[in-house]
């Protein structure tokens, strides 16, 4: 079975974000980039299907040289390959222009695939919209936000989280599968992995070699602004007693916000 | 016209469908033209009815047996028929699990962008602009589409829901052919865990607990406030999901959810930047938290330095008697 794994670079949760309000972009400088939250999971979930049943693990992602340092550490988990399609567009919010490239990679190079695994979103554009727009493009089924997945031959069940429960979605292969947090829990690079993965070559597909028109290429959201939310003020803080404190917690709820 | 597609759960019609049909009905008013439903499913035409208030003018409904149980694949091919049909200039969905899950996908067929989980629209110039969040709302992006139809998706909880019409329309009904063997993945089961809670994002008052509870069996402090609470959720910090307390399904943040309640109430929860880019958004914070330095304080309207196990008990008390009151 071969599964492909999609992966995306993006700043650390912790990050405070900035804006250049020239450019409409997040100021790069200062940031800590990591292999999205989301993706390891999925790249997790891959390496337990080929430890169970076997096949290949090849991790991909779109991005410009900088995206090498998350595909080794992909490969240092232990996945067996690597492949950088390399676009230098930058981040441009739009996830059918992204899906569009995923997808004729595909069809052009990489065309032998059982099941595509991305992470439910990345943080950062949060759009949540590329497993569906990819399994769309390929005509294959796609299962998003799964936190529990079972193959067998070429049907797959998984569990998908909705508002409050749980869809149990029937799927048959290839599909898309996005994955949720609760997954699994996925592991560190090993030292002989770290090692194996400064050494292992990741092949380049660049977006030129993909034919695709240059519509298909050009970003179909506009960007007319970034802004920085509305900044909270902080309220009014007491030290009371924990009597009078939930008292005065409870009138401010009461009279002042009208919630209770 | 402007189409919004309308999300059946249980045999009902979702709130935040309403919200965003209501928000469809405003900006259909200001482009001069009308507002649709779709309602896509199996017998789902007796609720067809219940949209009009809102201000459609017609409503769409697309039946299939195998309607009955959701298939991203099915239900995104019956809509883009309908669209090749109607030709709407703008389609609007809500942004919940099947929304985030069908927009792409219809997205995709009629190949256009999409712009995801909005907290806000506007028309101008005679095309639609959106505000959404990025970075689970540390940025805010305005956008607008250089594809037609324009689609986005609304995040629930954010828009009001507007009674504006007498509540009378016109059903045209469409019967969709598919063959089955074109769904390769559907819905087989819904499960839902016994005293499984109202989600975060729908709730209008989110209780969280953090770190500060100490343990998993704390989250009962946290359970017994939210049932004295109308429409109000657990929710929970990423620390106490990481360490096993509660469901990650409860989790408040950047690799959680984001909420915006009108009430968000942290107890134990110290304010870290990722918890607060998932929680900020909410109309009114409160927190209950022992350190007076920690970052939870600078975004709440009301705070108090104290112990949550002693304040709690006398909380409890008070919103019980303001209840009453």
């Amino acid at each position: 079975m071969n599964i492909y794994v999609f992966v995306k670079r993006v700043p650390d949760t912790e990050s405070k974000i900035r804006i250049n309000h020239e450019t409409n972009a997040v100021v790069e400088e200062g940031l800590t980039f990591v292999l999205n939250p989301y993706d390891e999971y999925a790249v997790e979930e891959a390496l337990r299907l080929r430890e169970s049943k076997g096949g290949q693990v090849t991790v991909f992602s779109v991005g410009g040289g900088e995206t090498l340092v998350i595909l080794k550490k992909c490969l240092a988990m232990g996945a067996d390959e690597a492949v950088l399609i390399k676009d230098e567009a930058g981040e441009t919010y739009d996830s059918l222009r992204t899906a569009k490239i995923i997808a004729q990679t595909l069809k052009k190079k990489y065309s032998d695939y059982s099941l595509l695994l991305f992470g439910k979103q990345s943080v950062g554009a949060d759009n949540a919209q590329i497993p569906a727009m990819v399994g769309e493009i390929l005509g294959i089924p796609q299962v998003n936000v799964v936190t529990k997945l079972e193959i067998e031959g070429n049907q797959g069940e998984a569990l998908r989280e909705i508002e409050g429960a749980s869809e149990r979605i029937s799927f048959s292969l290839p599909a898309v599968v996005s994955a949720q947090k609760g997954l699994n829990e996925p592991r560190y690079e090993t030292l002989k992995g770290i090692m194996m993965a400064k050494r292992k070559e990741i092949p380049v597909v660049t977006v030129q070699e993909l034919e695709l028109s240059g519509e298909d290429l050009v970003p179909r959201l506009e960007i007319v602004r970034m802004m920085s939310p509305p900044e909270r003020k902080a309220g009014k803080i007491i030290e009371d007693e924990p009597a009078e404190a939930a008292k005065k917690l409870v009138e401010f709820l009461h009279h002042e916000a009208k919630l209770i | 016209m402007i189409l919004v597609n309308i999300e059946i759960r249980n045999n009902e019609i979702k709130k935040s469908s309403l919200e965003a049909l209501s928000e469809g009905k405003k900006r259909a008013d200001e482009l001069n033209t009308e507002v649709a439903a779709s309602l896509v499913g199996h017998n789902v035409e007796p609720l067809a009815d219940k949209v009009f208030p809102y201000g459609a003018t017609k409503v769409y409904v697309l039946e299939n047996s195998l309607f009955a149980h959701y298939s991203s694949q099915a239900f995104a091919q019956a809509l883009a028929s309908l669209v090749e049909e109607i030709q709407p200039e703008v389609i609007f969905f809500s942004a919940t699990a099947m929304g985030k899950d069908l927009a792409p996908r219809l997205a995709a067929k009629l190949g256009v962008s999409l712009a995801s989980d909005c907290i806000k629209t506007e028309i101008r110039e005679g095309k639609l602009e959106v505000v959404r969040p990025i970075y689970a709302g540390k940025a805010l992006l305005a956008l607008r589409f250089k594809s037609s139809p324009q689609i986005a998706s609304l995040r629930p909880n954010v828009f009001p829901v507007l009674e504006s019409a007498e509540g009378k329309g016109e059903v045209i009904r469409k019967e969709i052919i598919t063959a089955e063997e074109s769904i390769k993945g559907r819905v087989v089961d819904i499960i839902r865990e016994e005293g499984t809670e109202l989600d975060v994002t729908e709730a209008d008052i989110v209780v969280s607990g953090g770190r500060g509870l100490k343990g998993p069996e704390n989250f009962d402090l946290i359970r017994e406030i939210v049932a004295l609470l109308p429409h109000a959720a657990v929710g929970a910090s990423r620390s106490a999901v990481d360490a096993g307390w509660i469901d990650h399904q409860n989790q408040v943040g950047q690799t959680g959810k984001t909420v915006s309640p009108n009430l968000y109430m942290a107890f134990g929860i110290s304010g870290a930047i990722q918890h607060l880019a998932g929680m900020s958004s909410s109309k009114y914070i409160v927190a209950v938290n022992k350190d007076r330095e920690a970052p939870i304080f600078k975004v709440a309207d009301f705070g108090v330095v104290g112990d949550l196990f002693q304040v709690i008990p006398h909380l409890k008390e008070e919103i019980k008697k303001a209840m009453e009151g």
